[in-house]
């Protein structure tokens, strides 16, 4: 009853809009998706978790009510060996193991997690996204040689997906020393195999379509054909990849600082830090793991929403 | 000499531990420039194949064979370098595919797929480009062309994709179009004007068209010659009258025998063409059409048949082809002569029962069997 209503009600909304539309241009493939995911109930919960996380993120360090490395606690002697206070009327969280206000430092502690969530990605984005297309268009256009040039790259991605993703983050980050910077190429590398597959696949698959033939038959030139036809049909799947990323990465720049791989300017409160210091106190006081663990689960079940959505969004085979 | 001259076209695909597939065997026709010639048969018969390999567009995979020539303007397409068959490509020949959805690119405007082509070939660029885009649009009947170009092709019908898809073909005034079933995903009506845009084409520009199809009612309302093939070999090749009033070759009969006809009787039946197109006989064991002809005999099996000359300028590859009406079979051996004994020639129009010649034919189309 609600679908049949739901689909009437689309039907009805896409009649409005073409006749209120005034037709400056056509609709594109990701306006089409952009109206599909606004009815998506996931992908909103996704987007506004997002939003806040961002907001939180951006702003939250200059409303948190007290300096995320003030350590109150011990000044006023609420800290002793064995005892954590709990939450209190000015301190929603409490206090961490060494007295500094605990949701201070969740609220700035955001900051950290999206800029190396976005940097790390971007970078496995960046350079993922230049090997699959060299080698995508390679395979797909440029006959025996181009095969040779796929073949060579896809055997270096293939080593680096041979190797466990946290084990090959660890080993960066050991190699090029603690740092903020370290962590983001850490995660970063991991997911350039990732995106490199993914484009060379989607642009090979699309190096087969009709449009290509046709483009071909009418002597369009192959470099042409590849940037203008190829890639910009291949994108799709690699941007949801991309949001999927973020949540991925966020949980691995997290799993580094556990390991103590992380930021070793401890002065910046990170979510994967807090982790790992709050378990030498679990049985005293569970709420430090369980505060930073819920704030990362929660964010990148927002990335995950998000891109699962925009998946749906952009499979031209549910398109209609 | 003619616009286009494909002469004993072959395309092989072998694949290790697989038979070698020969899919288009031996294929000779020619087109002239204004005319409109056929290749007309079902699935897998070659036709596409034969397209795809006149432009040069079959995958460059090792085990694909191409063989013979396929000379266009006093160059064969076959030996050209992949940058000058670029060049040649859309400006002088062009091709039309069968699916206009997915022949369009889905992310980007239609304006931006037809100027792409007239950058390409004809060096446009900005506004000029435009232009010449939206008047190419409204060449084709598509309405309101300045906005059609900034629409996306899922904004339009399937026959204005179609349309789009001609435009972009005709943009440069090609000498030949190669049409691929042009009107197969089309619905009827569709279909009928789309048939009637490229025929106007084809009068206005004096372009060459090749009409690929498996419809015959395509081939009769549009062609002036037609080659019928089968399992990869032109099988009969007529003008389209004499094709449709008198087919000789079995297979020809079938195809005609298994379209409904508004003249024929209420409540008379299709007769359908026995088996499918794979039950074919490999071509050098006998006639491929053999396990499925309702006219076979002995001599069908053993060797290939020979391509036979007939009056008029017609030709068909049968021992035992349909008999002409009114004639009996010992004229009709007069009338027809094998290829090997007079190569080249077209015999006299000795026999009295002969049907009158179509006015205005051109010269005759002309197949000979190298092989053979």
């Amino acid at each position: 009853m609600t679908i049949t209503a739901g689909k009437k009600k689309e039907k009805l909304d896409r009649l409005a809009e073409l006749a209120g539309r005034d037709d400056e241009r056509g609709v594109s493939l990701w306006k089409e998706a952009f109206r599909r995911l606004r009815r998506n109930p996931a992908a909103i919960i996704g987007a506004v978790i997002l939003a806040i996380f961002v907001l939180v993120a951006l702003i939250g360090p200059f409303l948190v009510p007290y300096s995320p490395t003030d350590t109150i606690g011990i000044r006023e002697g609420l800290i002793r060996p064995g005892t954590i206070p709990g939450a209190d009327g000015d301190h929603w969280l409490g206090y961490d193991h060494q007295g500094r206000d605990e949701f201070s430092r969740l609220i700035v502690g955001a900051r950290q997690t999206l800029l190396v969530g976005v940097v790390s990605t971007l970078i496995g984005l960046a350079v993922g996204a230049v090997i699959g297309g060299v080698a995508g268009a390679a395979a797909g256009l440029g006959g025996r040689w181009g095969r040779a040039i796929d073949n060579a790259l896809m055997r270096v991605i293939d080593m680096m997906l041979a190797l466990p993703s946290l084990l090959l983050a660890v080993s960066i980050a050991a190699l090029l020393g603690a740092s903020l910077t370290t962590v983001m190429i850490a995660v970063g590398v991991v997911s350039v195999p990732v995106f490199a597959r993914l484009l060379r696949g989607s642009m090979i698959s699309q190096a087969n379509s009709d449009y290509v033939l046709a483009a071909t038959s009418l002597g369009v030139k192959k470099p042409k054909i590849a940037l203008s036809h190829v890639v910009p049909n291949s994108l799709a799947p690699v941007i949801v990849q991309a949001t999927l990323t973020l949540a991925t990465a966020i949980i691995e720049a997290a799993a580094l600082s556990f390991l103590g791989l992380g930021n070793p300017d401890t002065a910046v409160p990170e979510w994967g830090v807090m982790l790992a210091d709050a378990q030498q106190y679990l049985g005293i006081r569970p709420g430090l793991a369980i505060y930073p663990a819920v704030a990362i689960i929660i964010t990148a079940l927002g990335f995950t929403l998000l891109g699962e959505a925009m998946r749906e969004a952009l499979d031209p085979k549910l398109r209609k | 000499m003619a616009l286009l001259d494909v002469d004993d076209l072959s395309v092989t695909f072998a694949r290790r531990g697989q038979r070698t597939v020969h899919a288009v065997d031996g294929v000779s026709f020619s087109v002239d420039a204004g005319e409109v010639v056929g290749l007309v048969g079902e699935s897998g018969c070659g036709k596409s194949v034969t397209s795809l390999a006149i432009m040069g567009l079959l995958p460059k995979q090792p085990g694909t064979r191409v063989g013979g020539k396929a000379v266009f303007d006093g160059t064969d397409l076959l030996q050209l370098d992949d940058r000058s068959r670029r060049d040649i490509r859309g400006r002088d020949v062009a091709m039309i595919f069968q699916d206009p959805l997915s022949s369009l690119n889905p992310v980007i405007p239609i304006g931006l797929q037809v100027t792409e082509v007239l950058a390409r070939h004809r060096g446009m660029k900005g506004a000029a480009a435009e232009k010449e885009a939206a008047a190419l649009l409204d060449r084709v009947g598509i309405p309101d062309p300045t906005r059609r170009l900034k629409e996306y092709p899922h904004q339009l019908s399937g026959g204005m994709r179609q349309r789009a898809l001609i435009a972009m073909a005709v943009a440069c005034r090609p000498r030949l179009l190669i049409a691929d079933e042009p009107t197969t995903a089309l619905d009827v009506t569709i279909q009928a004007q789309i048939l009637e845009l490229l025929k106007e084409l084809v009068r206005d520009s004096g372009t060459a068209l090749v009409m690929i199809t498996h419809d015959l009612g395509v081939v009769a309302g549009m062609c002036d010659t037609i080659n019928v093939l089968y399992a990869g070999r032109v099988v009969e090749t007529a003008r389209r009258r004499p094709l449709f009033r008198e087919p000789r070759h079995p297979y020809t009969v079938g195809l005609l025998g298994s379209v409904p006809r508004l003249d024929a009787g209420r409540g008379e039946r299709l007769t359908p063409i026995p088996g499918s197109v794979r039950d074919v006989l490999p071509w050098p064991d006998g006639c491929a059409f053999a396990p499925r002809c309702s006219r076979r005999v002995d001599a069908c099996v053993g060797e290939p048949p020979a391509l036979v000359l007939a009056h008029d300028g017609r030709s068909y590859r049968c021992v035992n082809p349909a008999p002409l009406p009114g004639m009996t079979p010992a004229e009709e051996i007069r009338g027809a002569v094998p290829t090997d004994a007079t190569p080249g020639s077209v015999p006299a129009q000795a026999v009295p029962n002969d049907p009158p010649a179509v006015p205005g034919l051109g010269p005759a189309p002309r197949e000979e069997d190298a092989r053979d």
